[in-house]
């Protein structure tokens, strides 16, 4: 299943500067599964060594936030990776 | 490994660059060219350029062979933290970076063109899959990175937060973490768990120290832990801090482990002998002996010996260079009395000299972090900081004199010498 997916501005140098791109997935796994293929090394600075989403990183899942890598995306709906508020 | 990113190349670290497609670093305004006040350079035989690392990005300046002009290159990476950058003493071409930001994960990058292109770790320093219902270990950050021996290309090693160590083999494409280290630190955290500890700029690994006559024996130290080393490339490990002690962080005074060293150094004219600047005070080792002398004594008292960085003179084993801080009352970590100052010893730490001219002389509150000093291996050597307010001070004549030669930058978290 195609999900669209909007980034924020962390992650474009790995998506060659675009801010909406494409991937495959039923659940939140599988689909930055699938954005590492197409945009290598984006899940390692997203996701961490013990398959958690990292602290300052938030995805939303039409419109809701979630933490989960299991939570499903049903289809139709848009992910968001964006940066938390956070810095200094 | 649970995760294994993939190589990808990373044309410019900066936003402006991406967006215009040049190779070439981008240059801060004003700042491409910037000459420095200093009226008496000694001349050096060889180009010196300091890799900078600070918490908004990398930095490289370079300078003539007098020492006097500096130029600024970068910023590399701009807005990432950069912990450590290091150019491999084996091939000057390459530059290896350790770099995370506020939102993403660590990784290491690595430029085998002086930093013109720069391409991300295949597998970065990262801690194994837990098994399920188990909680396992996460990187926060590469905070130290180190050449490996002369006789070993390619072979990198990292310090990481939380304490761990790592391995590459193939120039920092992908890292390795190395289990032996990892195992001892469990047997001492098996016996006194509170010894092994974080301080507040986390779990520190750092000051990983190759003796350059046997790649097999190595030191590193941890924040808080203390010092270590090995004789077998890392596969066993014992504590080495017999005469380091212990103030106010815990209990025993003189614990068999638990110290905090904040920055280790060996001579580089003789790898036996070892500094250390700590958390408790300046020590010296003189190998094989197994206890260290605290040196730091002999500073003045109303300046005492703490402080985070040490560093030794290229040729001659007993000068070494301390940039001691406020360690008292709730510590301050700035220059005592506001007055900053580099002290000097020509005798191995029996007596120090006082090196001021050219900083200011009241209200300054210098902080210099453990990686932030460093010198060059020149005659006479020059001597290097960088200031968490963002300057860079150099001095041509062993810390006689000193010039800032750039300000205006991020918090300075490390400084590394190239020559050539």
């Amino acid at each position: 299943m195609s999900v669209a997916v909007h980034l924020s501005s962390h992650l474009r140098s790995y998506t060659r500067g675009r801010s909406d791109v494409e991937a495959d997935g039923d659940t939140l796994a599988a689909l930055v599964a699938d954005m590492d293929r197409r945009f290598p090394g984006i899940r390692f600075r997203m996701v961490d060594e013990q398959d958690h989403i990292r602290p300052h990183v938030n995805f939303w899942v039409g419109g809701s936030l979630t933490r989960d890598l299991a939570t499903p995306i049903p289809a139709g709906n848009e992910v968001a990776i964006l940066g938390a508020l956070s810095g200094g | 490994m649970a995760t294994r990113t993939r190589a990808r190349t990373v044309k410019k670290a900066t936003r402006s660059a991406g967006r215009t497609g040049r190779t070439g670093p981008s240059r801060p305004r004003g700042a491409a060219s910037r000459a420095v006040r200093k009226p008496s350079a000694a001349s050096a035989k060889s180009v010196i350029s300091l890799h900078i690392a600070t918490i908004k990005g990398a930095f490289v300046l370079r300078s003539d062979r007098a020492r006097k002009n500096w130029k600024m290159e970068g910023p590399y990476f701009l807005g990432s933290e950069a912990n450590h950058l290091v150019r491999d003493p084996r091939d000057p071409s390459v530059l290896l970076l350790a770099a995370r930001t506020g939102h993403l994960g660590p990784t290491v990058f690595r430029s085998t063109d002086s930093g013109r292109t720069w391409k991300e770790a295949a597998t970065p320093p990262a801690f194994p899959k837990a098994p399920e219902g188990t909680t396992g270990q996460v990187v926060q950050r590469a905070f130290f990175l180190a050449p490996g021996h002369a006789s070993q290309p390619g072979v990198w090693w990292a310090g990481t937060v939380p304490h761990a160590l790592f391995r590459s083999e193939d120039g920092g494409a992908t890292w390795e973490l190395q289990q032996g280290f990892t195992r001892f630190l469990d047997g001492l955290k098996a016996r006194k768990p509170d010894y092994i500890a974080e301080t507040p700029g986390g779990a520190i690994t750092h000051s990983i120290l190759i003796d350059p006559r046997d790649a097999r024996h190595m030191y590193v130290s941890i924040s808080s832990g203390g010092f270590f080393e090995t004789t077998d490339s890392g596969r066993s490990w014992s504590c080495l801090n017999e005469g380091c002690s212990v103030v106010d962080f815990l209990p025993e005074k003189f614990p068999e482990f638990g110290q905090d060293p904040h920055c280790a150094v060996l001579s580089p004219a003789d790898p036996d002998r070892i500094y250390q600047q700590s958390h408790c005070g300046v020590y010296r080792l003189d190998r094989p002996a197994t206890k260290w002398e605290r040196i730091g004594k002999n500073l003045p008292a109303e300046v005492g010996d703490i402080g985070f960085p040490v560093v030794a003179h290229p040729r001659k084993p007993d000068v070494l260079w301390v940039f001691p801080m406020d360690g008292t009352d709730v510590w301050p970590r700035t220059s005592p009395s506001g007055r900053p100052a580099v002290f000097c010893s020509r005798n191995g730490g029996a007596t120090w000299t006082r090196q001021t001219r050219g900083f200011p002389q009241s209200n300054g509150y210098f902080t210099v972090f453990r990686q932030a000093m460093k010198a060059d291996h020149q005659d006479p050597a020059g001597l290097y900081l960088g200031t968490t307010s963002g300057e860079i001070w150099a001095s041509p004549d062993e810390g006689s004199s000193w010039t800032q030669i750039f300000g205006h930058l991020p918090r300075v978290l490390a400084i590394e010498v190239g020559e050539g």
